[in-house]
């Protein structure tokens, strides 16, 4: 049974999903208690794998039983157990907000959560490159409708500039997939890297496919000069919709992380492919959310911003390729994750309120909802990075490993700096949405908020102070995390086997 | 042959590429078409072109990769699926705005 946990996480939300399309008729009800089950039984299936793979061993699962690098593998190391659990548990409190009314605006909001939680999975899970695209594209194809469901023009529009520059990045994708396999003659992750480490092949050319890949990656993950789709289509999709789609984001910092630890930085010719520019990139594209935090007149938008400034943070971190850097970075994205996820509910939850002024940041009708200020104020702390919350821990623990590495002063500037712009943004927009009221808007009256709603809300808000209670556990498992990431001379060997695995392969031409 | 496949799909590129920066939706999802036909010959490619030659291995005899053509087929059954959810995408935008502008507008 242990074998086969490995596929558990793609394989559950793909049967609900299933499920889920064959019940179509038989209501809601039914399609939220398969989805809610699958969502629970992928929590659970999540931390069985974690703790396996906290033995310290990698797990490699052969599909078709295929031993690599002919067949493809799905690889799962601390890193990918970890993320997997990340997914699952706010796959989890977006379904049961969603839940909660969501699902009503549109058809088949439900298979289509589960299809977007599977391609998310299998990303975070798979050892082979080409099927890194393939669950890519499964979660993209997911997130296209997930972003139009409940209609309206924003979403339309949003939809139409989101769909045409992931289909650009697919094709990038594929020419660098192109480029890597004509170059390499192999696709498998652990292969690339050991083929990288001898010198026989076009240097110039694998450079290239792997900086190709990287630039995808970095669209996903919303770097400076490909982050502008972010805030406007995150603002559009609903609640629950973009709650999930903060961990995609995260999907494109991880792939980076992993590709960057595991490919390119054992790798003589490698190394020093992501030195120079994705420091500085991620620097500016800090300073850029931060300024858009700062002149966004939506909540939704500013929530959108916030999700911008944590990926820049994070995106600092790969360049480095240091265990202790990483470690600090993975408790960071855990944090930023949920919080960032926790605001693009809050934000719904007070626009129903506020009647036509609904979430801009401006004064509106005074409501009543103490749990609601209580809430926004402990993700606001969170978000800013103030104590006593995992913000804090999170920037701290960032900050200290940083200062010592060779662009640590002006990280540090333009960290503190950005944190401050946000904290400015955050009050700003607390004071103006809680305590301004304006007389003349009228509040309609407060619809009853679904317990289903609350309750993610709620979950959601309290990983800020939960993370802080126990961030020892978790950020000693980022630790261990990150130094089995950074010694990737064991995923390699547990990938390909110990004996002697270049397989012999032909000149080619 | 090697030159032939190459300028084909740097025209295919370029011509992609050069529609895909049109303003109108239309112009853009050809742009897209093409600019996919040329992923995917590059991705044939990427086997190295041969001739005469079976995708089996065989002792001693000539083959090609098969692994490619393999990677091909994924990627076009994605691309033609993608194409046709885009096209969906651009008429409903274009029936809610009224224009088939890519931003929903015309710049005043």
């Amino acid at each position: 049974m242990n074998a086969h946990t490995a596929i558990f996480p793609i394989l559950i939300p793909l049967i609900a999903a299933l499920l889920q399309l064959a019940s179509r008729d038989l209501g809601l009800s039914i399609q939220r208690g398969i989805g809610l089950s699958a969502a629970l039984l992928g929590i659970l299936s999540a931390v069985w794998l974690l703790q396996l793979a906290d033995g310290g061993s990698i797990l490699v699962y052969a599909l078709g039983d295929w031993a690599a690098p002919v067949g493809i593998v799905l690889v799962v190391d601390r890193l990918a157990a970890g993320m997997a659990l990340l997914t699952a548990l706010l796959a989890g409190a977006s379904l049961l907000y969603a839940s909660g009314g969501f699902d009503k605006r549109g058809r088949h909001f439900h298979p289509l959560f589960q299809l977007q939680i599977m391609g998310i999975q299998g990303a975070f899970l798979t050892g082979d490159l080409f099927n890194l695209f393939v669950f890519f594209e499964v979660m993209l194809l997911a997130s296209y409708t997930l972003l139009a469901h409940g209609g309206g023009l924003a979403r339309s529009r949003a939809s139409l500039s989101y769909v045409v520059l992931n289909l650009a990045g697919s094709a990038l994708f594929l020419i660098a997939l192109g480029l890597l396999y004509g170059t390499l003659g192999t696709l498998n992750l652990a292969d690339v890297a050991l083929r990288l480490q001898t010198a026989e092949h076009d240097i110039a050319l694998a450079r290239l496919a792997g900086a190709l890949l990287i630039a995808v990656f970095a669209l996903k993950a919303a770097l400076l000069p490909l982050s502008f789709w972010l805030p406007h289509t995150y603002a559009a999709a609903g609640a629950p919709v973009a709650a999930l789609f903060v961990i995609m984001t995260k999907v494109g910092i991880v792939a980076i992380l992993r590709v960057q630890a595991i490919a390119f930085a054992p790798s003589p010719t490698m190394a020093d492919l992501l030195t120079d520019w994705l420091t500085p990139l991620a620097l500016m594209t800090v300073l850029f959310a931060a300024l858009g935090a700062l002149v966004a007149t939506r909540l939704r938008y500013f929530a959108a911003w916030l999700v911008l400034a944590s990926a820049g943070t994070l995106l600092i971190t790969p360049a480095h390729a240091q265990a202790d850097i990483t470690a600090a970075a993975l408790y960071y994205l855990v944090q930023s994750t949920f919080i960032g996820a926790a605001f693009f509910l809050l934000a719904e939850l007070i626009a129903e309120r506020r009647g036509e002024v609904a979430d801009a940041i401006q004064s509106g009708p005074s409501f009543q909802s103490p749990w609601l200020a209580m809430g926004f104020f402990i993700a606001a702390i969170t978000a800013a990075g103030l104590p006593p919350f995992s913000g804090f821990l999170g920037k701290l623990m960032l900050l200290a490993s940083l200062r010592e590495t060779a662009a640590g002063a002006a990280i540090w500037i333009v960290l503190l700096t950005a944190g401050f712009l946000i904290i400015v943004a955050l009050s700003r927009t607390g004071s103006r949405l809680f305590w301004q009221h304006n007389p003349q808007t009228q509040a309609l009256v407060t619809p009853a908020t679904p317990w289903q709603s609350v309750l993610a809300v709620l979950l959601l808000i309290a990983a800020g102070p939960l993370l802080a209670i126990f961030a020892r556990p978790v950020a000693d498992y980022a630790a261990r995390a990150a130094t089995q990431l950074h010694a990737p001379g064991a995923y390699v060997n547990g990938v390909l086997g110990t004996s002697g695995h270049l397989i012999v392969r032909e000149a080619r031409p | 042959m090697e030159a032939i496949v190459a300028t084909a799909i740097g025209i295919l590129t370029a011509c992609g590429i050069f529609l895909m920066l049109r303003a109108r939706t239309f112009p853009v999802v050809l742009g897209l078409t093409l600019l996919s036909y040329a992923v995917n010959l590059f991705l044939f490619a990427s086997g190295r072109l041969m001739l005469d030659a079976p995708p089996l291995i065989r002792a001693g005899a000539r083959y090609t990769d098969p692994l490619p053509q393999a990677l091909v087929l994924t990627a076009i059954v994605i691309g033609f699926g993608m194409t046709a959810y885009l096209l969906m995408v651009a008429l409903r935008a274009m029936a809610e705005t009224g224009d088939d502008h890519v931003d929903g507008r015309e710049k005043s």
